[in-house]
């Protein structure tokens, strides 16, 4: 297992986790998300390819009501 | 139905029937949300950018209550304090909205707020927020003060579209210094009359969005006037209504200003002398 930040909280992880993984094991709806690796976000083609490394700071963000 | 009406609001690469855009924050429910949405007839709505709430998945998604083939969605920046936020939060609204296949994709509703109680922008850091998202190839609407320099500078830095605040946000003041907004309209629009200027902020009720049409805007976003309207539905009618009368006078070539009276009824004629 690996330490990871997610939003600011802290998560642990199996190593070798994707971006995809993670959503998945935080039983997100990946089309209603975007994600952010260490301040840059990671396309969705590229959810099932992005490795997390221990101590990655993720930003998993979606859409609210707003003006 | 006048042919004006049918003239087209005109955003960057966007078109737009209706010149009303409204926000989507404050309602009690979605379901009301989305029934004043149909009501004030807008094409575009704005949304914010928050952070998903990890511990209620099972909550429901505002996206569930967007028909997302029908509204153009406009993203903002709002709660953002730095260049660098609103610079983010803009990559990651488009990131949502390209899984999406939303054409709001392609732009962002520029915050960069500078003070918590009076929610006015930081000038430097939206102008320094501009340039580096229109160079990431951003359409830029652009929230700012009725400060006419600042807008000026705001075009010329590649903002699509600038957009005054009338008052501060939420406040329900209305336009409170429209010989600033006269002004904004008149450098942003001079040898460019097409450019795009809309009134965001500070509207309270239906009268604001009227004469911010009928001095010359091209269009009005608003969300808490509406919102938190004791009757929301009637207030979003009303805002649908007076965008569409305001914009129409705007354009009909009102009669000038007089001191005094002249008679409308013919003054011969008359059976006393």
């Amino acid at each position: 297992m690996i330490s990871i930040r997610v939003n600011g909280e802290p998560l642990q992880i199996a190593a070798d986790s994707t971006v995809e993984n993670l959503i998945v094991q935080l039983t997100l709806n990946p089309k209603f998300l975007a994600v952010e690796l260490n301040r840059r976000v990671v396309p969705r083609t590229e959810h099932g390819r992005t490795r997390l490394a221990a101590d990655d700071q993720i930003e998993i963000v979606t859409l609210v009501g707003g003006g | 139905m006048s042919e004006l009406d049918v003239t087209p609001l005109r955003l960057g690469s966007h078109k737009f029937a209706s010149r009303l855009i409204v926000g989507t924050g404050k309602y009690a429910t979605f379901e009301l949300m989305r029934e004043c949405l149909t009501i004030s007839e807008a094409d575009v709505i704005t949304v914010a950018v928050r952070r998903e709430r990890l511990v209620d998945s099972a909550g429901r998604s505002i996206l569930d209550f967007i028909d997302l083939s029908r509204y153009t969605i406009l993203p903002n920046t709002a709660g953002c304090f730095t260049a660098d936020d609103a610079v983010r939060t803009a990559r990651l609204g488009r990131e949502i909205l390209l899984g999406l296949e939303n054409p709001g994709a392609s732009w962002v509703k520029l915050e960069v707020l500078a003070d918590k109680k009076t929610l006015l922008p930081d000038p430097v850091a939206t102008l320094e927020a501009t340039k580096q998202l229109v160079s990431d190839g951003f359409e830029v609407l652009c929230y700012t003060s009725d400060d006419p320099i600042m807008a000026r500078r705001l075009k010329d830095a590649g903002a699509t579209s600038v957009m005054p605040a009338g008052s501060p946000i939420g406040s329900g003041q209305g336009i409170l210094n429209p010989n600033n907004i006269r002004i904004c309209l008149e450098y942003l629009k001079e040898g460019d009359p097409n450019y795009p200027v809309i009134v965001d902020a500070g509207v309270g009720t239906a009268s604001d969005v009227a004469f911010a049409m009928e001095l010359g805007c091209d269009g009005v976003l608003l969300n808490t006037a509406i919102a938190s309207a004791q009757n929301p539905r009637l207030m979003a009618e009303a805002m649908c209504l007076a965008c569409r009368a305001g914009y129409l006078a705007a354009n009909s070539g009102r009669i000038p200003k007089r001191l005094y009276a002249t008679a409308s009824s013919p003054e011969i004629g008359l059976i006393a002398t």
